[in-house]
């Protein structure tokens, strides 16, 4: 493989990695505190329509972006009401966003399709991003993707040194010690539900305005569950979090080369399981290796609490 | 009751064809099942598999919808339920929820839908039915399709002028014979300029995922395609071949847009004509079943604008072959054909029946799929 | 006390109930569908339909024929069925969600018995199928159980993943061996013969006897729940795993019984929707009902009869969605996202059973001592 395809099939694993990266990021979060939101497909085709919509209506790609992130958010915060401040079951709740935003992006992003819409800038660097593999590996993608993985280091940061953070963690861990020794866990987990719509509006405004940008309904097609899936996949780590975005993104990528290149007698179909089989293969390593008993789920996960006040 | 219903909303509906007054309307119901005033337009109703907003199959036939309104205006009302699954169990229920409630030509627009109009038609008699790809006609209900192959026969005789690796990426939803004869036809075509041309076949299992299409479009251009065509509906595959600077074919609705130096020409669908012709016929009380299966001649099948900046040879060898389809000079599939092994299956000069083409489940030489 | 509370509603006080009463129970899903109308009414409003014709499709027309109800109850049949296996799971804390996938092998499993004595059908045929559907879905939601119980994987995870296997592996069989040999190479199967289809309940409709066994599965569920050994041990399992623990009751064996439940009775649902209304093996056989089950579920409050009603609501929101396409023009997107509202409002209600609000009066608050949960 020469330099120039090799740097090409790692650009395209890791533009199809980076709206998973951003999803399964905030979701990341919310989790740690506590919270399970299955929302995250519905949560993210919000943000795609919306970042859309608004750059084709203002013309203004950074407009499209805060779109995205508001609209993600504002699911987010219906999703925090009912099962935050209101106590109703996460995972039913995160169903029932998810058919919300489905409907309510394809009724937004009607007057939108067939429209096209210029690509998110990217950066390029005279001499610099010329160079074989290194120059556009390094320097040869929009902003998004950059934001990315400044995002993870930033989340990994902030969970394991900051006092938020581990504030955040202890929530997740027991909500009620944090609430008994003053913490406000609601508050808290609104913070991070917040958080996690902003991030998966932010990977549907990366899906619309920059790996394909366009709008068609239903065009997350599925990423939002793979997010949630990588989350554990990561056993709650961001910076594994970031190497099983590119493993996933690597393996749908490699099983489409394959298949270019002539397959290898086996139906597709089979092809197209791959990635889940490997996930369900290392969710049982990681569970059962040597790192047994450190899977790091938050222990609060997904359990409604109210301040007994 | 059920039976009393149906038969009371068999009658309204038969009177209403019939053109009589009251009766109809007192018997029809709140429901409005069948009020025969003679101004009551028709009413026209359509089952989508996808949404109107996919900018390929559905939104094609709503385009054919838009036609029909358009043209008769008040006279015809139209409606339709989108994203109704194929083959799965709500299609019969949509489809005779639209018959039970006084429409009168009710066209089922994916071949999945073939047993439950099937069905629905046995319990409506008086109701005309329409299925798109269809292969099973009855009394009320008749089948219409559009021989796309004729517009892959074109796109291929372009693609072999334009390529220069003699490599064409072809980005396919589901082995279904639709879409296995639009893979040999366009080789098929291409051959005829290139012989040493082949086409890798990525199959996505989807007819709509933008991000795995866009992927695929780009493994293969990394694999050396220099010629990208699709048959998924998003236009994707045409954005990212473009920034890619390689030339690509669009499917289904005019995908310039998406591409304005790179797309070369799509194949379009045009429904319009035909549903406005079988409206007209149910008005008339001329509607018949019918086998229909058009292509350029007919107007069921286009192409949409030749991209300027093609070599004038390029467009007018497309243009060749399209006129020559129409004038009945050219069949995409005369022979001699080879199968992928380069075993003769089709004899120089003999022509592929339409009944083999409609079930085709083999590649044609040059497919590696 | 918590200074959050206080500081955000000085005058509003959220308090858990000590008991649940009956009415509240059941008036406050009618509250909810009450809201939805009333929302729902002016964003048709807003949008330029009709409001009055709009909601009377959703809710009404639907209810008015014989053949009404009985599609409500083709249609859910299956989200009943699923929904009271799941409901089961979800009151030991065990998280199936992949029913979509466990619904899917049940299909394939009872469909391949369908296939196989294709041509020499007996009357054993059906029943065999039935055996086969639920061993699909129930070996299917084993894997999820031995990677539970042996390495402590999240069953939530592996159940999610393994449906777009099952959605694939069967896609792979009707494009491949399973493929009707006279069916124009179409990815279907061939249609089953008619003694492996379920008999209809009433002739003219498409009620099968699955809507009966759904029925009769919610109530023996019920039973189970209520009065049985292993269904007080799902209950402590859920409520207190620790006095389950040392009550000596087996975690892992709940767990197993809770997966298989749920994945057979999710395979059973899978094979009567191919037995019955649908009649042979095709790339698509359900229509999401394995997720839209687990919101039938909640819905239902986890109680198995509460799920019947539950399920005919879901039901007559799919209905009559359809229904208000068909005759307001409605597009499917204004459907979903009043289905969307319909679920925040049940669940939003729930709310109301479990807690009570009151106004707070000054000194009361001072008084209140503060409790640890």
């Amino acid at each position: 493989m020469s330099p120039d395809i090799m740097a090409s099939v790692l650009l395209t694993v890791i533009s199809a990695a980076t709206p998973l990266l951003f999803a399964a990021l905030g979701e990341l979060v919310v989790e740690k505190s506590g919270v399970l939101n299955l929302g995250v497909e519905g949560m993210m085709i919000l943000g795609a329509v919306c970042a859309f919509a608004v750059t084709v209506t203002t013309g203004y790609s950074g407009l499209g972006l805060l779109a995205g992130v508001a609209a993600g958010m504002a699911m987010a915060f219906i999703f925090g009401v009912l099962t935050l401040t209101l106590a109703a079951n996460q995972v039913a709740t995160g169903l029932a966003l998810t058919i919300f935003g489905l409907g309510l992006s394809s009724l937004i992003g009607a007057g939108f399709v067939g429209i096209p819409v210029a690509p998110l800038p990217k950066l390029a660097i005279p001499g610099v991003s010329d160079l074989p593999l290194v120059g556009p590996l390094l320097f040869g993608h929009d902003v998004l993707v950059y934001l990315s993985i400044v995002a993870v280091a930033a989340v990994a940061w902030f969970l394991k040194a900051s006092r938020p953070g581990m504030i955040l963690r202890a929530v997740g861990e027991s909500d009620v010690s944090a609430h008994s020794i003053g913490y406000d866990v609601i508050a808290v987990r609104y913070r991070a539900v917040l958080f996690g719509g902003a991030m998966a509006g932010l990977g549907g405004a990366f899906l619309s305005l920059s790996y394909t940008p366009l709008w068609t309904e239903g065009m997350t097609a599925g990423r939002g569950w793979i997010a949630l899936a990588l989350v554990v996949f990561a056993s709650w780590r961001p910076w594994r979090l970031l190497a099983g975005a590119y493993l996933f993104g690597g393996v749908t990528i490699a099983q489409l080369y394959t298949q270019g290149a002539g397959g290898i007698g086996i139906p597709s179909q089979v092809m197209s399981m791959l990635p889940y089989l490997a996930t369900i293969l290392v969710l049982t390593i990681i569970a059962a290796g040597p790192w047994k008993g450190r899977l790091n789920a938050p222990a609060c996960l997904g359990k409604p609490f109210r301040p007994s006040t | 009751m059920f039976k009393d219903l149906s038969r009371r909303r068999f009658l309204a509906g038969s009177t209403a064809a019939a053109g009589a007054l009251s009766l109809g309307g007192a018997l029809g119901g709140p429901l409005g099942a069948g009020s025969a005033l003679a101004a009551d337009p028709l009413k026209v109703g359509f089952v989508y598999v996808g949404p109107i907003g996919d900018f390929g199959w559905t939104h094609g036939h709503d385009l054919g919808r838009k036609a029909i309104e358009e043209h008769f205006g008040d006279a015809v009302k139209t409606s339709y339920v989108e994203s109704v699954p194929d083959d799965g169990p709500d299609a019969e229920r949509v489809i005779r929820q639209f018959a039970s409630s006084g429409h009168n030509l009710i066209f089922t627009t994916s071949f999945g839908y073939m047993d439950p109009t099937i069905k629905v038609a046995r319990q409506f008699p008086d109701v005309k039915f329409e299925h798109a790809t269809g292969i099973q006609t009855a009394d009320n209900v008749s089948i219409y399709s559009a021989r796309f192959y004729e517009g892959r026969a074109v796109i291929g005789t372009m693609a072999g002028h334009l390529t220069k690796t003699g490599k064409f990426g072809y980005i396919a939803s589901f082995p279904i014979p639709e879409v296995v004869r639009g893979i040999n036809a366009f080789i098929l075509a291409a051959r005829k300029v290139r012989p040493d041309a082949e086409i890798k076949v990525v199959w996505v299992n989807s007819w709509y995922d933008p991000g795995k299409e866009a992927d695929a479009t780009k493994a293969l251009i990394d694999q050396g395609c220099d010629v990208i065509t699709q048959h998924t509906d998003s236009p994707a595959p045409v954005q990212t071949a473009a920034s890619r600077g390689v030339w690509c074919f669009g499917q289904a609705s005019d995908m310039t847009n998406f591409a304005p130096d790179w797309h070369a020409t799509s194949i379009l669908d045009v429904w319009g004509p035909y549903y406005i012709q079988r409206t007209q016929a149910v008005i008339d009380g001329t509607w018949s079943t019918a086998a229909t299966w058009d292509g350029f001649k007919q107007g069921m099948v286009e192409m949409a604008p030749y991209n300027p900046k093609l070599p004038a040879e390029v467009v007018e060898a497309a243009e060749s072959v399209r006129k020559a389809i129409i004038a009945g000079d050219l069949h995409p599939f005369t022979g001699p054909i080879s199968d992928q092994k380069g075993m003769e299956m089709v004899p120089a000069g003999q022509t592929i029946p339409d009944q083999d083409l409609l079930g085709m489940d083999w590649y044609v030489e040059g497919v590696s799929a | 006390m918590s200074p959050d509370a206080t500081a955000k509603a000085p005058w509003l006080k959220i308090e858990p109930r000590r008991e649940i009463t009956r009415g509240l129970l059941y008036s406050t899903p009618l509250l909810a569908v009450a809201l939805t109308v009333v929302t729902g009414f002016f964003i048709f409003l807003a949008m330029g339909y009709d409001p009055f014709l709009a909601l009377y499709h959703f809710f009404v027309s639907p209810l008015l024929s014989f053949y009404g109800w009985s599609e409500l109850f083709v249609k859910a049949a299956p989200l009943i069925l699923i929904g009271v296996g799941l409901a089961v799971g979800f009151r030991a804390n065990v998280w199936n969600i992949g029913a979509e996938g466990q619904l899917t092998m049940g299909a394939v499993a009872g469909g391949c018995v369908a296939l196989a004595f294709w041509g020499e059908e007996s009357a054993f045929t059906l029943p065999l199928m039935g055996l086969a559907g639920i061993a699909g879905g129930a070996a299917y939601a084993a894997v999820p159980a031995f990677l539970k119980t042996r390495f402590g994987v999240n069953e939530i995870l592996t159940s999610l993943m393994l449906t777009y296997v099952a959605t694939l592996f069967l896609s792979t069989l009707v494009y491949g061996p399973l493929k009707d040999p006279m069916g124009f190479n179409f990815p279907r199967s061939r249609t089953f013969g008619d003694e492996a289809l379920l008999p209809i309940l009433m002739s003219g409709t498409r009620l099968h006897l699955g809507a009966l066994v759904a029925l009769a599965v919610a109530v023996a569920g019920w039973v189970m729940l209520s009065y049985t050994i292993i269904g007080f041990q799902v209950r402590v399992l859920g409520q207190a795993p620790h006095a389950a623990r040392y009550a000596g009751f087996s975690a892992p064996k709940i767990v197993w019984f809770c997966l298989l439940l749920s994945g057979g009775l999710a395979g059973l649902a899978g094979l009567f929707e191919v037995a019955g209304p649908i009649g042979r093996l095709v790339p698509t056989i359900s229509p999401g009902y394995g997720f839209t089950a687990i919101i039938v579920a909640f819905l239902g409050r986890l109680h198995p009869l509460g799920i019947i009603l539950s399920g005919l609501l879901m039901a007559l929101s799919y209905i009559g969605g359809e229904a208000a396409q068909v005759e307001v023009g409605l597009p499917q997107a204004v459907t979903g996202v009043f289905q969307g509202l319909l679920l925040f409002f049940l669940l939003a209600s729930d709310f109301l059973v479990r807690y009570r609000l009151r106004w707070r009066r000054p000194a009361a608050a001072a008084a209140q001592p503060t409790a640890a949960e």
